[in-house]
């Protein structure tokens, strides 16, 4: 387990309070203009030095993306914004990071900023998190009060303003470009890479986009030294991660540890093992609902890091593990997580749009033993057609969780499914209407 | 994609009040000149907060002159955001999440309470006209489920009886306490904490 001091997050569960004077004391603000002094240079490469990576899901190396930032700064002003739309179902990390350790975020927003010579940032947040995002602007006020923003912020000699902007429920907002797009006050619908957001992003301008843990961690980094950070965990999955543990677990929580530990050790440990015991384990998803499900054999030795979970054909994503046991109907789990992402597709491509509620109903009737024996290879043909078929991930999150699926309780579904292909009308298989004519109440 | 459509009664005319002008004055100041289009969502809630947590399609007209935008970008976002009402709501707007890690901690068991206590369908107003509800997806608050948010707050950590108790609540008109209904600090482990223990009992 790791060692208490060895934490970011002192503050994880709001032990302490989180205005500024609580938060120098566990560090924050405490030597800003030291570290900016280095200079942008030493900054980036402490990042990069510090193998971090990326914590909202795709695990792109920090350090590397803030150095496509332009060098000079032209006529067009550069942005940094933060992402925090976590809408990952699973995924409750960001939310205690906005709430419980503000100035950490605040004081990362400066870093980083100077770092891209940015001189406005944006934090987006959920619209759901009305509540959080209020403790979070009254934290920045607090910060405007103090001097550790505006101009000259926190004596370092750079200005920075803060600004929060709601998201309004669209999952899809948590896609960097189309979390441009809502920023510019429009749907939110990715665009097209490249260009990337890097050089042409928010009002055409140079925009660099991090999540919210991504940036909560730099300072202390910074502090404590690339070295530090890159001693946790194993190589290229170093440092610390914000592991939420939901599901069938007798004690669901947030916590933080150190990258690359045992998934086991995780749920016995913190989260009170399995509801009914290990055994009692079935399937779990290991990064948010996108990832595709691992099922209990894997899980006794799988390591929770972004290449060991890509060795199981499954993602580390954003750590929200969803612990599902043998009580539940894993066809009838995945079918509602098909229906979140038919809800939630934004529709501008084709095959998500179409495809993903075509997922759900076909995995719907497949919970209710209503779908015949081919379909079962269908479903994974349709889930073929979109993944690497759309403008952004969008389309491989939603077909992750059905492939996962397919490849590890196919003969599940089989055995519940096995009528006869042929349209026979005692089983009254509405096989020859329309799909969506059926779905009166969530068309 | 969630189908959205605009309510059939719509208002004649919608206007900012003076504190929602003053609101909406200090949201496009956020913005670089020029791109003031950026501060729609916010004008939108502001709108739907002023207006009974609904927007009427006068509103959009409103915010567009406002913005010096076309309607029908404002049209646009109003109706791919899902967290816009397009229709009245109760005045206690109830949202069940039931999304997968809810629903197997027993989502629908809540569902069934606002069902009981509500109305039988969703997003249709209570007998007295003060409350709706509706199932949506992930609210993120999945460590702490089954959860459900009432206007802007959290209730979490429920089960059917509590649920009951807080809709009892609101439909007497009381605002019952926000937070963990199983009395456990934020997301820590309930009982089994062992990490940061020297910062809880310093």
């Amino acid at each position: 387990m790791l060692k208490d001091q060895d934490r970011i997050f002192q503050n994880l569960y709001n032990d302490k309070g989180s205005d500024v004077s609580s938060s120098q004391e566990r560090g924050d603000w405490v030597n800003t203009k030291e570290i900016t002094d280095k200079g942008r240079d030493w900054i980036i490469n402490e990042i990069k030095e510090s193998q971090l990576r990326g914590r909202g899901g795709a695990g792109f190396p920090t350090g590397l993306k803030w150095s496509f930032a332009p060098k000079e700064v032209g006529s067009r002003p550069h942005y940094l914004v933060i992402n925090g739309d976590e809408s990952e179902p699973g995924t409750c990390k960001d939310r205690d990071i906005l709430r419980f350790e503000p100035h950490k975020l605040i004081e990362g927003c400066l870093i980083a900023s100077y770092a891209v010579q940015a001189h406005v940032c944006y934090i987006y947040i959920r619209g759901e998190y009305f509540v959080d995002g209020q403790k979070l602007q009254a934290a920045i006020d607090e910060a405007y009060e103090k001097k550790l923003l505006g101009k000259n912020a926190a004596g370092t000699g750079w200005d920075l303003d803060i600004y929060i902007h709601y998201g309004a429920g669209a999952y899809i907002c948590g896609e960097e470009t189309a979390l441009l797009e809502s920023l510019e006050g429009k749907k939110g619908q990715p665009r097209l890479k490249p260009p990337f957001p890097a050089l042409i992003g928010l009002y055409g301008c140079p925009t660099i986009i991090n999540n919210v843990e991504t940036i909560a961690v730099v300072p202390t980094i910074l502090r404590r030294g690339a070295k530090w950070f890159a001693s946790l965990g194993r190589e290229k999955n170093t440092g610390t991660k914000i592991f939420c543990i939901s599901g069938n677990v007798n004690n669901p929580c947030n916590v933080e540890e150190e990258m690359s530990i045992p998934l086991k050790e995780l749920i016995e440990v913190h989260a009170g093992g399995v509801i009914g015991g290990w055994e009692n384990l079935q399937a779990v998803i290991p990064g948010g609902s996108s990832m595709p499900l691992i099922p209990k054999e894997r899980c006794e030795t799988l390591k929770m890091d972004f290449d060991a979970c890509v060795e199981e054909k499954s993602g580390l994503g954003t750590a929200g593990i969803v612990v599902i046991n043998k009580d539940q109907d894993i066809i009838k789990c995945m079918a509602r997580i098909a229906r979140f992402y038919k809800h939630e597709s934004c529709g501008q491509c084709t095959p998500c749009r179409e495809g993903s509620g075509w997922m759900w109903r076909m995995l719907e009737r497949m919970a209710k033993g209503d779908a015949t024996k081919d379909e079962v290879d269908m479903l994974g043909d349709v889930t073929n057609q979109i993944a690497g078929h759309t403008i952004c991930a969008f389309g491989e999150g939603s077909s992750w969780p059905v492939q996962g699926l397919l490849r590890h309780f196919k003969k599940e579904i089989e055995k519940r499914n096995n009528l006869d292909p042929i349209v026979q009308k005692k089983n009254n298989i509405p096989y020859l209407i329309d799909q969506h004519l059926l779905d009166k109440k969530n068309a | 994609m969630s189908l959205r459509r605009p309510a059939k009664d719509q208002p004649e005319s919608f206007e900012f009040n003076a504190s929602s002008l003053e609101a909406a004055n200090v949201i496009v100041s956020k913005y670089p000149e020029g791109k003031q289009q950026s501060a729609v969502m916010a004008l939108l809630y502001i709108a739907q907060k002023q207006n009974n947590n609904w927007i009427p399609l006068a509103a959009m007209k409103y915010i567009a002159k406002f913005l010096d935008m076309p309607y029908i970008k404002v049209y646009e976002v109003a109706t791919f955001y899902t967290m816009y009402n397009l229709s009245p709501v109760g005045k206690y707007f109830v949202q069940v999440c039931t999304t997968t890690p809810c629903m197997i901690r027993g989502a629908n068991k809540l569902v069934e309470a606002c069902k009981e206590k509500i109305s039988e369908n969703e997003c249709e107003l209570s007998n007295d006209k003060s409350c709706s509800w509706m199932e949506v997806e992930c609210l993120g608050a999945c460590v702490n489920a089954p959860m459900m948010q009432i206007n802007d707050d959290y209730y979490e950590d429920l089960d059917k009886q509590k649920t009951l108790d807080i809709l009892n609540k609101i439909l007497n008109g009381e605002i019952p306490k926000p937070g963990s209904y199983r009395g456990r600090v934020n997301n820590e482990p309930e009982n089994n904490r062992k990490t940061l223990m020297d910062v809880k009992n310093a």
